[in-house]
């Protein structure tokens, strides 16, 4: 190896060596691991089309079944809708994710272009509350909300998220490697109000970072159980995960048909979502973590 | 001339902080105060207009449910859950870690392996929590049939109504969630890592374990007290999963504090004041954790280069003294 510094940039024996055996077990781990998280919902998926009977007979199949239609007249009449749990969701996680966005992008430019003198101090608080869940503060937001008639109605579950700390500490991340203050100050020049230059020049500056976190905060909104079951009460308020909530009921117990199809239906956005956008899913974990 | 400038501009910055401040104080800030002072009172009830301060003890609530006996163990569950699942989560997300970053050995289809793992954390938790449930069912899941053609079981195990088999469902259920989210964060963080350090490991014959042990380790130890941190604050906030799983049973065994706290408030006997204390105690704690982590994250560079700044001004004060 004494002749190391001539031969380095081609490739070493060390590299080239590969043991088959140890090759075999990473393969075969990988794909174990990649079976147990894809099989469930496979799993769902053929079941939601089997008749109950069949699946007592046996819970396993890998050929569907015919059995989607009467699967899907179990919920007939019954308190389980997935279209008003779908619709409901998508109300409040669209809207909740468009006020993130927009004034967690707002804070953050506060703290990078402008010099004040409560900068340092802000920006301490906000990533001193950012881990701070929700759930905490839930019982006298609760009594807040009751005391001014606003339990059941969604719009508790979305002004909240203008103050989303998590946010505003990565799009300060962002934009402070990312926008030079030469462009806010020609824009200054140009005679443009602050509020425009963010709106106009800055928010364009920011796309790719917005994306990733509002993917984030969508999935978020979408999937939270705990706000909404302590507010909402009303069966045609009823979000997503509160209605599959519905399913462990005892009116459901005997028809594992439907409660199968029930899964189904709420994970099937998710995962059409999900299989759309998965690289810049899985970039965005990477991108928040390398920060860490 | 620049002074003025930064003095004319800086109200902007308070004007664009506005909005943030104004909803963190209504949504969070006025919350958490009112949820202390409930926790200072004997709000109990769904109607009730009268609160009273218990004002000759004004812990009460306090110790009542630090003597409960479901509140000990919902502590226990908790911490006990957390570690069953973190434990072997971050082992199998190093291991992972390990083989998709070792450049010796290239492994192919990482996107797909990589969007696999990952998955489970993009689905609702509450649908994964009954889709457990359906699985384990007696004496027919597909659990049970899977085990039974396989030959690991004879008979159907009924698996819910056991107290340490519905702790260990909840605990994988966790780990088969947050696996594929440890991994990657944890190879993003070796991928930042300078690929020189590797290559003058290699070339001084280190092999895959000890290169893995020696170099990669140390050098993303930030990130692992970052996922560290983070899954510890999840974990004792660990909701959506026991709730809707087994609603906390069987016999209060998958019972967390929060699952606690929110059927001592929110289900049956709307006790208040102690589901509050409850909270606060665990709002305490979460801080403690929170400081640690902002400890973590405190931006290095610019501690430093604030150190510097005081210094020299410091020297520049001195030195000025001294011409004095």
């Amino acid at each position: 190896m004494s002749d190391n510094t001539k031969t380095a940039p081609k490739i070493s024996p060390l590299k080239k060596r590969k043991n088959p055996i140890y090759m075999a077990v990473i393969y075969i781990v990988c794909i174990f691991l990649a079976i147990l998280c894809l099989f469930p919902f496979y799993l769902l998926l053929i079941n939601a089309t089997r008749s109950t009977t069949q699946i007592q007979q046996h819970a396993v199949s890998l050929i569907p079944s015919h059995f989607i239609k009467s699967n899907w007249n179990v919920f007939n009449g019954k308190e389980f809708k997935p279209i008003v749990g779908f619709k409901n969701s998508l109300i409040v996680s669209t809207c909740s994710t468009a006020l993130a966005v927009y004034f967690s992008a707002l804070t953050a430019y506060a703290l990078t272009a402008y010099e004040w003198k409560l900068r340092d101090p802000f920006f301490g608080f906000i990533m001193g509350v950012m881990m701070i869940p929700g759930q905490l503060s839930s019982i006298g937001f609760y009594q807040m909300c009751y005391k001014l008639g606003l339990t059941n109605n969604l719009l508790m579950l979305i002004i909240p998220s203008i103050a989303a700390p998590m946010m505003v500490f990565f799009y300060r991340q962002y934009l402070q490697a990312s926008l030079s203050l030469e462009i806010v100050e020609s824009a200054r020049i140009d005679g443009a109000g602050e509020f425009y230059t963010f709106n106009k020049i800055v928010l364009p500056i920011m796309k790719p970072a917005m994306a990733t976190q509002a993917i984030f905060s969508f999935v978020g909104s979408w999937n939270n159980l705990f706000m909404p079951s302590i507010l909402l009460t009303k069966k045609e308020l009823k979000t997503m995960p509160l209605m599959v909530a519905l399913l462990r009921g005892d009116i459901y117990r005997t028809e594992f048909g439907a409660i199968y199809l029930g899964l189904f239906l709420t994970v099937l956005p998710l995962i059409i979502v999900y299989l759309l956008l998965a690289r810049y899913i899985v970039a965005g974990v990477a991108l928040g973590a390398v920060k860490g | 001339m620049g002074k003025r400038k930064t003095i004319s501009y800086s109200k902007f910055g308070y004007i664009f902080s506005i909005p943030f401040v104004v909803a963190f104080c209504v949504f969070t800030l006025y919350p958490v105060l009112y949820t202390i002072l409930i926790g200072f009172t004997d709000l109990k009830g769904v109607n009730t207009k009268e609160i009273h301060i218990l004002s000759d003890n004004l812990f009460k609530n306090y110790k009542e449910v630090l003597a409960t006996k479901t509140f000990k163990l919902a502590f226990g569950n908790t911490w006990k859950i957390w570690i069953m699942n973190f434990i072997p989560q971050m082992a199998l997300a190093l291991l992972l870690t390990a083989w998709f970053t070792d450049t010796r050995s290239k492994i192919k289809c990482q996107g797909f392996f990589k969007v696999s793992f990952y998955m489970p954390n993009i689905i609702t938790a509450a649908t994964v929590g009954i889709m457990f449930n359906t699985f384990f069912q007696y004496p027919v899941g597909p659990v049970n049939d899977i085990l039974k053609t396989l030959g690991f079981i004879n008979e159907p195990v009924n698996w819910l109504i056991k107290k340490a088999t519905a702790q260990n469902i909840v605990a994988f259920i966790q780990f088969w969630q947050w696996f594929g989210y440890s991994m990657v964060t944890l190879i993003s963080g070796v991928i930042g890592i300078d690929p020189a350090i590797f290559e003058a490991a290699e070339m001084d014959g280190a092999n895959r374990v000890q290169t893995f042990f020696y170099v990669t380790i140390p050098c993303i130890r930030q990130i692992l007290l970052f996922s560290l941190v983070t899954s510890l604050i999840g974990g004792l906030n660990m909701f959506d999963i026991p709730q809707v799983f087994l609603e906390g049973g069987p016999d209060n065994a998958t019972t967390t504090t929060s699952v606690f706290i929110y059927q001592l408030a929110f289900k049956g006997k709307y006790i208040y004041c102690k589901a509050s204390a409850a909270s606060m105690m665990m709002f305490i704690i979460i801080v403690i954790f929170s400081c640690i982590l902002f400890y973590i994250l405190r931006d290095k560079d610019e501690q430093k280069a604030k150190k510097l700044r005081k210094q020299a001004i410091k020297e520049a004060k001195l030195k000025a003294k001294g011409v004095a």
